[in-house]
């Protein structure tokens, strides 16, 4: 499987990367490679075998429901590039 | 031509827990922007989520009260978009495998029993809020909602209309509310619901192209929304046209849909297991646990009511509509006769809730305790009291004044039903109505109820009704 420019284009807009005309061609190799590595993967014959959503085979652990954190906004919004009110700023959003 | 209204809802119910779904961040409505957004809530590198116990088990007692399959293992994905109220870039949700599988819930509508097929019921965080209006060329983010624990509960789509589909949401809200998951509170988003519409000829097997209305938070604009979608697709269709899949938006103000996106740029979410949360396994003994820790749901408690209490259909839905108002009542009958349980049902389901209503309080701050409410409905079919003046005796109890005994007896509201005394009146009544007496017995009925209302006014309301009519009528047939 190899991806066409379509692709490549479509999945850097979902990723929000913008890719270049020029490293289109160099960025769309690599991804094949990766794609290579999928395709060997999927060559292997899996019948029987129930998928596993998780490489490692324990489960969730649970964590009670009570409050520890204490508010640390001030803190936290130092590295905001922009916070008015108690709210980080971000450019208009328009939906 | 007939058409056919084709609805499923999603509903976003916000979980009544203390912390966050994956986070120890508070989980309460209404503090200052951002004070209630931890480190994971606002998706600082190198944090990972933890889910919180009783999110999941909340999602159990659901999938256990509509009979649902709960999953004995379920996986978290992550649901990938960009918007900054979702500082992550992915929603943290359930895909392939929910926690809860198929279910039904019970509703009434147009008076009929009816069932909607749930198709399943998953976990997810809630996203943060984005402030448009208030900032020049920017948006504001608020981050508190992140990671608040929702449950998504989606309906096969099975419901025929608006009023219908508005049924169900109300009997999905009052169930939310009586198992304890969710507190309800629509104002503050805790209970947000899509429809997705589409229509159909009658008699069609196959599903039209369906729009989805988003964030419809109260009832009566989901139903408006319904009803304005519908026609508007019924148009379109009658004039030749065809409908496009799109995500609408519900304008109350001026009370139409219009598009928010297009299938064209729907989003592409890309769901993934999320590697930084593992399988999630739920246990037989923790189900049956939850299990023997259910209150008795509200459709087998309707059940109790219409088929061993005999109580009208109608009652029996006001009084399930609420668990503390059914749990009033209950506590209000307990083994009292068929006669005192049928008056204080109705006195519940009218008089109490209306006056819950009025006041805007819930049934758990109800002035008047349940015991003494009875004794008010015994004061009544005891003869003591006339509905009317139980009325009077009951605003009394709401400004507490005491129990219903007390009230009687020091405003000296016994009822006459001595037939002398009642007599005497009723004498003396006539004697000062010659015009009415003559009416009445030239074929005026009219006349008789201004004699009654006569020796109401000289009892101060408090002669016994049935004993007035049955002595003036025999004094005036003489």
């Amino acid at each position: 499987m190899s991806l066409t420019p379509d692709q490549l284009q479509r999945i850097a807009l979902l990723a929000r990367i913008d890719v270049s005309a020029e490293e289109a061609q160099g960025v769309a190799e690599r991804l094949n490679r990766v794609l290579g590595m999928i395709d060997q993967l999927q060559s292997v014959d899996t019948q029987g075998i129930e998928p596993m959503s998780h490489a490692l085979d324990v489960v969730q652990r649970l964590r009670p429901d009570a409050v520890t954190e204490s508010d640390r906004r001030d803190d936290y919004q130092k590295g905001a590039p922009a916070v008015e009110q108690g709210l980080y700023l971000v450019p208009k959003v328009i939906e | 031509m007939a058409w056919e209204i084709v609805v499923g809802i999603e509903t976003h119910t916000q979980l009544l827990t203390r912390s966050k779904m994956f986070s120890g961040a508070p989980n309460a409505f209404g503090a200052a922007p951002n004070m209630q957004a931890s480190a994971v809530d606002i998706a600082l590198p190198g944090t990972l989520p933890v889910a919180n116990r009783a999110a999941i088990e909340h999602a159990i007692r659901f999938g256990l009260a509509v009979k649902g399959k709960i999953s004995p293992r379920s996986v978290f994905a992550r649901k990938n978009y960009f918007y900054p109220d979702l500082p992550k870039g992915y929603q943290i949700s359930q895909y392939e495998i929910p926690i809860v599988q198929g279910g039904t819930v019970h509703f009434f509508s147009d008076k009929a029993e009816k069932s909607i097929r749930l198709t399943r019921a998953h976990l997810e965080e809630d996203a943060g809020k984005s402030l448009h209006e208030n900032f020049k060329d920017m948006t504001g983010i608020d981050l508190n909602r992140a990671g608040t624990p929702l449950l998504e509960i989606v309906t096969e789509p099975e419901l025929r209309g608006a009023k219908e589909a508005v049924a169900y949401a109300r009997a999905l809200h009052a169930l939310v509310v009586w198992i304890g998951i969710c507190d309800g509170n629509m104002q503050e988003g805790s209970f947000r619901c899509d429809a997705n519409v589409s229509v159909r000829k009658t008699g069609d097997e196959k599903l039209g192209t369906r729009c989805e209305i988003k964030n419809l938070n109260s009832f009566r604009f989901m139903e408006q929304a319904i009803e304005y979608e519908a026609r508007r697709q019924i148009e379109i269709l009658e004039d030749g046209g065809s409908i496009q899949q799109q995500t609408r938006l519900y304008d109350p103000d001026r009370d139409e849909t219009r598009s928010m996106r297009s299938k064209e740029d729907a989003q592409d979410y890309r769901y993934f297991p999320d590697p930084d949360l593992l399988p999630l396994v739920i246990s037989e003994k923790d189900i049956d646990r939850i299990q023997s820790e259910m209150p008795e749901l509200p459709s087998s408690r309707f059940k109790r009511y219409t088929d061993q209490l005999l109580l009208a259909t109608s009652t029996a839905s006001v009084l399930t509509s609420d668990k503390g108002l059914s749990d009033y009542f209950d506590r209000a009958t307990e083994s009292a006769s068929t006669e005192i349980i049928r008056q204080t049902a109705n006195w519940i389901a009218v008089s109490t809730n209306a006056k819950l209503n009025e006041r805007g309080i819930s049934i758990q701050q109800i002035p008047v305790p349940a015991l003494q409410l009875r004794q008010l409905v015994e004061r009544i079919v005891d003869g003591t009291i006339s509905g009317k003046i139980a009325k009077e005796v009951d605003d009394a109890m709401w400004s507490g004044e005491g129990t219903p005994d007390a009230i009687i007896e020091k405003r000296g509201l016994k009822q006459i039903s001595d037939s002398g005394a009642i007599e005497e009146i009723v004498d003396e009544v006539l004697a000062a109505n010659g015009k009415q007496v003559e009416d009445y017995r030239a074929g005026k009925e009219k006349a008789f109820n201004s004699l009654v209302g006569q020796v109401m006014k000289r009892t101060q309301g408090k002669a016994n009704p049935a004993q007035v009519n049955e002595v003036l009528r025999r004094k005036l047939a003489r």
